[in-house]
C-alpha cells in the first residue's frame, strides 16, 4: 500500500465512522484504564511543573471534587509526589474542552461507533463563566459539578438510552447547515441536542422542576453540545488512526503548554512543539496580555473536518478576528490545501455543498507551509479566572517538521 | 392473437445510517437519479413515517426502507432490470459531490497547483515562472496533474529538463523550455508573446524572441498562425534529443488548420537535425527551417531552407498565398528582397511496390521487411488481415507476387513474360505516394533470355517521369542467378544501372536496403502523440511565479488562476528532500 492508499483507507475510515451518544456513565466505571487516583488532561502528557495555569487550576478543581485536595498547594504536592498520576484524556478514548480534567467520579457521556466498533468519551459541559475546564475551582465551580454529577447525568442518561442514541454524525451535518462549523460555535447543534432529548428527558424524568432544570441548563449553554462532538470527533479520529504508511493526523491537542500531534502512521508518538497564544476578541476588561497559552483537546473537530476546516459555514465567527464572511471562505479554501480529502458527509452550503477539508496530511503541511486554522476559546492564564475571549490560532509548525523526519526514518524514506 | 404485456421492473434500497443532507439536496440527487436510463422511478428521502407513505404511494416502500429509522436515509431505485438498478445505485456519491464548481466572489489564491486545479478545472496548462530551484518541482507537479507546461523559468538542470520531458512525452504531454520565452497556443499568448492574426501558419521554435519575430513577421505580411509552439532553447542539443520540437512537429502535422509549418532554432546538434529533417518530411505537410546558420544539405523535397527569420516568416506566407491562388505571388518585404518563389515540392512519395516474379523471394521480402514497416499489403500476406483488397491495385505499401497463379491465367509467367510488370511499373509511378519500386530479375535456364533489355527501358521512363513530376522516386531490383547463366549475369546488372536503378544480388540486403530507406520516409516522433485537443481546447491556465502573466492572461480574456506560490517547506533543504522522495 503506497502513502496514497493508507491516507485514503485512513479518511475513508475517518469518515465512515458513525459516532452514536448511547449513554452517560461514571469514569471510573467506564473510560478504560480509568483508576481513582488518575487524573485525564487535555493535550500530550505534562507535568505539574510544566502544566500552565488553567491546566494547574483544573486539576486542583478535580482533586477538590474528588475529595483528594482543598488548595492548589495540595493539589500540586499530590501530582508532584506522584500519589496522583496525570495521563492524557487521549490515551484513554477521551477528550475534554480547555484543560480537559477528568477524574474518577465524573459522569461522561459514551460515544460508540456504530460502524467500526470504537468507543469514545468526555465530560460534561459546564457553560460558560467561571468554569472548571478554563482552570476555575471556587465554591461555585464545585457546587455546580457536583449538581451536573448528581442531578443532571442521571437525568440524561436516562433520555439517551430512551431515545435509542443519538446521532452525532447525522446532528454535524446538519448544525453545519445552520450556522455551526462544530468547535466554537454550536448554537444550532446544541438546540438540536436539546430537540433530541427534550421529549425523552419529560417522558423519564418524574421531577418537572428537574426536567426543567436540566432542559434550561442544556439550552442556555450553546454549547452543551460541544463534549460529545468532541467525543464523536475521538471516534472518527480513532478509526483512522494506526493505518501503516498515513501521513494523516490524527490527534491534534493542547495542554496549555505544548501543542501536540498523532499521525495515524505513527503510532501513538506525540509531536509536541510551544503552543501559541489565539488571536481573536476578548470579554470587557481582559486583552491578550492575560490570555493563557493554547488549550484543550476540542481541537479533534479539526482533525476530523469540522471546527475552523468548516468556517465557510459559521460565517459568524469570523467576528472573533473581525474578519468578514468572504474571510470565512477564504479559510475553509485555505484548509483545503492542507487535507487530504473533502468529506462525504459534512458539507456546506456556503461552497455550493462541498465537502469540509478532512484528514490533515503532514506532507501538505510541510508541503505549503500552511498550518491548520483552529478556532478556539482563549482561558485567563491565571488558575480560577476562567473564559476571557474567543478566536482562532494555528499549530506550531515544529509538530509537523518533526513528524515528517519521524515519518522518514521509520519507513526508511 | 394473444397481446400481453411483460414488464419486469426491479427494485433496490439502500439505506445511509447517519447521514444527513439538506432536503434540496436530496431532491437534486433523486432528479439525478432519475435521468440516468433504464432508471423508472426514484424515492430519496429520510425515514420517517410521513415519507415512508410518500414511498408508498409510489410504490417504492421496500421491506429496508420500511424499516428505516427517521435519521436514515432511504434511497429507493426502480428500473428496468438489476444491473441499470445496481449502476444507478453506485452513482450516488458521484450525484452528491457532483456540484463543486467555483464560488463566484471567491478572491482565494489558491497555494499549490492541486488546490488551483480544483477551483480552475478546466485547466489545461501550468505555467511555471518560479526561480529555477524549485522549478523542475513545480513543473513535476504540474505533470502530476496532467497539465501541460509552460516553463519559463530558467536555470533548471538539463537532467531535470530531460526527465520532465520525458515524462510529460510518456503521459502525451508538452512541456515548452526550461527558459520558453514565447508561445502561442490557440490565440492565446503565454510569456513573451505578440497580438498576432490567426492563420493557416504552424511555428515551432527553440528562440523565444524569434518565435516573436517570425509570428509578427508573418502578421505584417497579412497572414497569421494557428499555433506558436516553444521548446526551450535547449531542446535541440544532443542530450535532450528535440523530445519537445519533435512532439511539436507531429502535433502540427496532424492539425487540420496549420496548412505549412514553420521550424526555427539556433543550429542544432547533427544528428537531432538530420532527425528533424526526417520528420519534417514526413509531415506531409511544406516545412519551412530557418536553423539559424546552419549549412542545410542538398534539396529535400517538402522542406525549404530560409536564410533568416524574415525569410522564414515570407517563405510561409507566400506559400500559403501560393496556394490559394495557384499562382506565385511577391509578397512585400521591408526588409529583404524577396523575388524567388518558393520551390516546395511537397513530397508526398513513402510507400514502396515490390513487384516480383518469384513467390519464395516476395515472401521473404515480407518476413523481412517485418523489422521495418509495420503493414505490408500483399496477394500473399503474413496476416490475412493485409490481403490485397485489389489485386490490380496497390494501397500504401504492396508486394505482389505476379507468378501467383491469379496474374498467370491466360498469360506466360512473368520470368518469361515481362510485359505484366512493365505495365504495372508504369502503373505504379503514376501514384504520387509511391517512392519505391523493388523488382525480381530471375536468370537462368528457362526464364526471359534477356531481362534487362526490356525493364531497363521501362525503369528509365519511370524514373523520368518522376523526375519530372518533381518526385523522389527510386527503384531497386534484385537479380538472382550466377556468371554461368545464359542472360550473362554482369550485362544484365550494367543494363539496369544504366537504366538508374539500384542492383542488388543479395535478397536480404535488397529487402534490408528498401526497408531502411522507407523507415525513413515514413518516420514517426518516436513519441506518444500530443492529443489535437491540446491545441483546439480554449486555453485554461494555471500561473506560478510572476503575477505579471496572470494580468496578461485576463487582458487576453483567458481563464487563468494564480498560485500564490512559496517555496516548498519554507525553503528547508532537508524537509524538501523527504517531501521529494516520499513523491516517489
Amino acid at each position: 500500500m503506497n502513502i496514497e492508499q493508507a491516507n485514503q483507507q485512513a479518511v475513508d475510515r475517518m469518515m465512515e465512522a458513525r459516532p452514536v451518544l448511547v449513554g452517560i456513565g461514571t469514569a471510573r466505571d467506564v473510560i478504560p484504564g480509568m483508576q481513582d487516583n488518575l487524573l485525564l488532561h487535555a493535550g500530550a502528557p505534562i507535568t505539574w511543573e510544566r502544566a500552565s495555569g488553567p491546566m494547574r487550576g483544573a486539576i486542583t478543581g478535580a482533586l477538590i471534587l474528588e475529595g483528594k485536595a482543598s488548595s492548589e498547594a495540595e493539589a500540586q504536592q499530590l501530582v508532584e509526589s506522584g500519589e496522583i498520576k496525570l495521563e492524557p484524556c487521549h490515551h484513554h478514548n477521551a477528550v475534554g474542552p480547555m484543560a480537559g480534567a477528568t477524574s474518577a467520579s465524573m459522569a461522561v457521556y459514551i460515544i460508540e461507533d456504530k460502524t467500526y466498533g470504537g468507543m469514545a468519551y468526555s465530560n460534561l459541559n459546564e457553560g460558560y463563566g467561571k468554569v472548571l475546564r478554563y482552570g476555575a475551582y471556587s465554591e461555585e465551580v464545585i457546587s455546580r459539578l457536583t449538581w451536573m454529577n448528581e442531578t443532571m447525568a442521571p437525568v440524561l442518561k436516562a433520555a439517551i438510552e430512551a431515545s435509542g442514541g443519538i446521532d452525532i454524525k447525522a446532528l454535524l451535518a446538519e448544525a453545519l447547515h445552520m450556522g455551526d462549523e462544530g468547535h466554537n460555535r454550536n448554537k444550532a447543534g446544541s438546540i438540536l441536542f436539546l430537540k433530541a432529548l427534550a421529549p425523552h428527558i419529560a417522558r423519564t424524568c418524574g421531577d418537572s422542576n428537574v426536567a426543567g432544570d436540566v432542559l434550561q441548563a442544556i439550552g442556555d449553554n450553546a454549547l452543551s453540545v460541544l463534549n460529545p462532538v468532541m467525543a464523536a470527533g475521538k471516534a472518527m479520529a480513532d478509526a483512522a488512526h494506526g493505518i501503516e504508511g498515513s501521513t494523516i493526523v490524527s490527534t491534534m491537542a493542547r495542554n496549555g503548554t505544548d501543542f501536540g500531534i498523532r499521525v495515524s502512521g505513527l503510532g501513538d508518538q506525540w509531536f509536541t512543539a510551544p503552543v501559541a497564544t489565539p488571536q481573536g476578541l476578548y470579554f470587557p476588561n481582559f486583552s491578550a496580555d492575560d490570555a493563557s497559552g493554547d488549550i484543550g483537546d476540542s481541537t479533534i473537530t479539526e482533525t476530523v473536518g469540522i471546527g475552523g476546516f468548516a468556517m465557510a459555514a459559521a460565517p459568524a465567527i469570523v467576528t472573533f478576528v473581525s474578519g468578514t464572511p468572504k474571510d470565512a471562505i477564504n479559510t475553509t479554501m485555505e484548509m483545503y490545501e492542507i487535507n487530504f480529502a473533502e468529506h462525504k458527509y459534512f458539507t456546506m452550503p456556503q461552497l455550493d455543498f462541498r465537502g469540509t477539508p478532512t484528514g490533515i496530511d503532514i506532507r501538505k503541511v510541510i508541503e505549503t507551509g500552511i498550518t491548520p486554522r483552529v478556532n478556539t476559546g482563549i482561558a485567563h492564564k491565571e488558575a480560577g479566572v476562567g473564559q476571557i475571549g474567543a478566536g482562532l490560532v494555528r499549530p506550531p509548525m515544529a509538530c509537523f517538521e518533526q513528524a515528517l523526519i519521524a515519518y522518514a526514518e521509520k519507513y526508511g524514506i | 392473437m394473444p397481446y400481453f404485456s411483460y414488464t419486469m421492473s426491479i427494485i433496490k434500497t439502500e439505506i445511509r445510517q447517519g447521514a444527513y443532507y439538506d432536503s434540496i439536496i436530496l431532491m437534486q440527487l433523486q432528479a439525478g437519479l432519475a435521468d440516468l436510463s433504464g432508471v423508472e422511478n426514484v424515492g430519496v428521502m429520510m425515514g420517517t413515517e410521513a415519507n415512508k407513505a410518500l414511498l408508498k404511494q409510489t410504490n417504492l416502500l421496500t421491506a429496508e426502507a420500511k424499516s428505516a429509522l427517521p435519521d436514515d436515509l432511504i434511497i429507493a431505485v426502480q428500473g428496468h432490470d438489476e444491473a441499470t438498478v445496481i449502476e444507478a445505485l453506485t452513482k450516488i456519491d458521484e450525484l452528491l459531490v457532483k456540484r463543486h464548481s467555483a464560488i463566484e466572489e471567491m478572491d482565494y489564491l489558491p497555494q499549490s497547483i492541486e488546490a488551483a486545479s480544483k477551483m480552475l478545472p478546466d485547466a489545461n496548462w501550468v505555467l511555471v515562472s518560479v526561480p529555477g530551484r524549485y522549478a523542475a518541482d513545480v513543473a513535476r507537479e504540474a505533470l502530476r496533474f496532467n497539465k501541460h507546461v509552460f516553463l519559463y523559468s530558467d536555470n533548471v538542470s538539463t537532467d531535470d529538463e530531460i526527465a520532465l520531458k520525458n515524462e510529460a512525452a510518456s503521459k502525451g504531454l508538452l512541456v515548452m523550455g526550461a527558459d520558453c520565452g514565447t508561445a502561442i497556443v490557440n490565440g492565446i499568448g503565454l510569456g513573451f508573446a505578440n497580438q498576432v492574426r490567426r492563420g493557416p501558419i504552424g511555428v515551432v521554435g527553440a528562440s523565444g524572441t524569434g518565435l516573436q519575430h517570425v509570428t509578427a513577421r508573418i502578421h505584417q505580411l497579412g497572414s497569421g498562425i494557428t499555433h506558436a509552439l516553444g521548446t526551450g532553447g535547449r531542446d535541440l542539443s544532443e542530450t535532450v534529443g528535440a523530445i519537445t520540437t519533435r512532439q511539436s512537429l507531429d502535433l502540427l502535422s496532424r492539425d487540420p488548420d496549420t496548412q505549412v509549418i514553420v521550424l526555427i532554432s539556433k543550429p542544432p546538434a547533427k544528428s537531432v537535425a538530420d532527425n528533424l529533417l526526417r520528420l519534417a518530411r514526413s509531415s506531409g505537410k511544406p516545412v519551412i527551417i530557418n536553423f539559424i546558420g546552419y549549412h542545410h544539405p542538398a534539396e529535400i523535397p517538402g522542406i525549404q531552407f530560409a536564410r533568416t527569420l524574415d525569410h522564414a516568416a515570407e517563405l510561409a506566407v507566400m506559400l500559403i498565398k501560393l496556394a490559394s491562388t495557384g499562382k506565385p505571388t511577391k509578397v512585400a518585404s521591408s526588409t529583404i528582397e524577396t523575388t524567388e518563389t518558393p520551390e516546395m515540392k511537397l513530397n508526398q512519395a513513402r510507400y514502396l511496390r515490390g513487384l516480383f516474379s518469384g513467390g519464395t523471394l516476395a515472401y521473404e521480402a515480407l518476413l523481412v521487411l517485418q523489422d521495418y514497416l509495420p503493414v505490408v499489403y500483399s496477394n500473399a500476406p503474413l496476416d490475412e488481415a493485409y490481403k490485397l483488397p485489389n489485386l490490380q491495385t496497390s494501397q500504401s505499401h504492396t508486394i505482389v507476387d505476379l507468378g501467383d497463379d491469379e496474374f498467370t491465367i491466360g498469360r506466360l509467367h512473368p520470368m518469361m513474360d515481362n510485359r505484366l510488370r512493365i505495365q504495372r511499373i508504369q502503373h505504379e509511378v503514376n501514384d504520387p505516394e509511391v517512392a519505391l519500386i523493388l523488382l525480381d530479375v530471375m536468370l537462368g535456364h528457362g526464364a526471359h533470355p534477356d531481362p534487362a533489355s526490356e525493364l531497363a527501358p521501362a525503369i528509365q521512363a519511370a524514373l523520368e517521369q518522376a523526375k519530372n513530376a518533381g518526385r523522389n522516386l527510386e527503384i531497386v531490383t534484385l537479380v538472382c542467378g550466377t556468371d554461368e547463366d545464359p542472360q550473362d549475369m554482369a550485362a544484365q546488372i550494367e543494363q539496369l544501372q544504366n537504366a538508374g536503378a539500384h542492383v542488388e544480388t543479395n535478397n536480404e540486403t535488397a529487402v534490408r536496403y528498401v526497408g531502411q530507406q522507407l523507415q525513413s520516409l515514413n518516420q514517426t516522433s518516436g513519441l506518444a502523440p500530443v492529443s489535437l485537443s491540446t491545441l483546439d481546447q480554449p486555453l485554461a491556465v494555471i500561473n506560478v511565479g510572476l503575477e505579471s502573466f496572470t494580468a496578461s492572461l485576463q487582458t487576453q480574456q483567458a481563464a487563468v488562476i494564480h498560485v500564490n506560490w512559496r517555496p516548498p517547506a519554507g525553503g528547508n533543504q532537508k524537509l524538501m528532500d523527504i517531501l521529494a522522495r516520499m513523491k516517489k
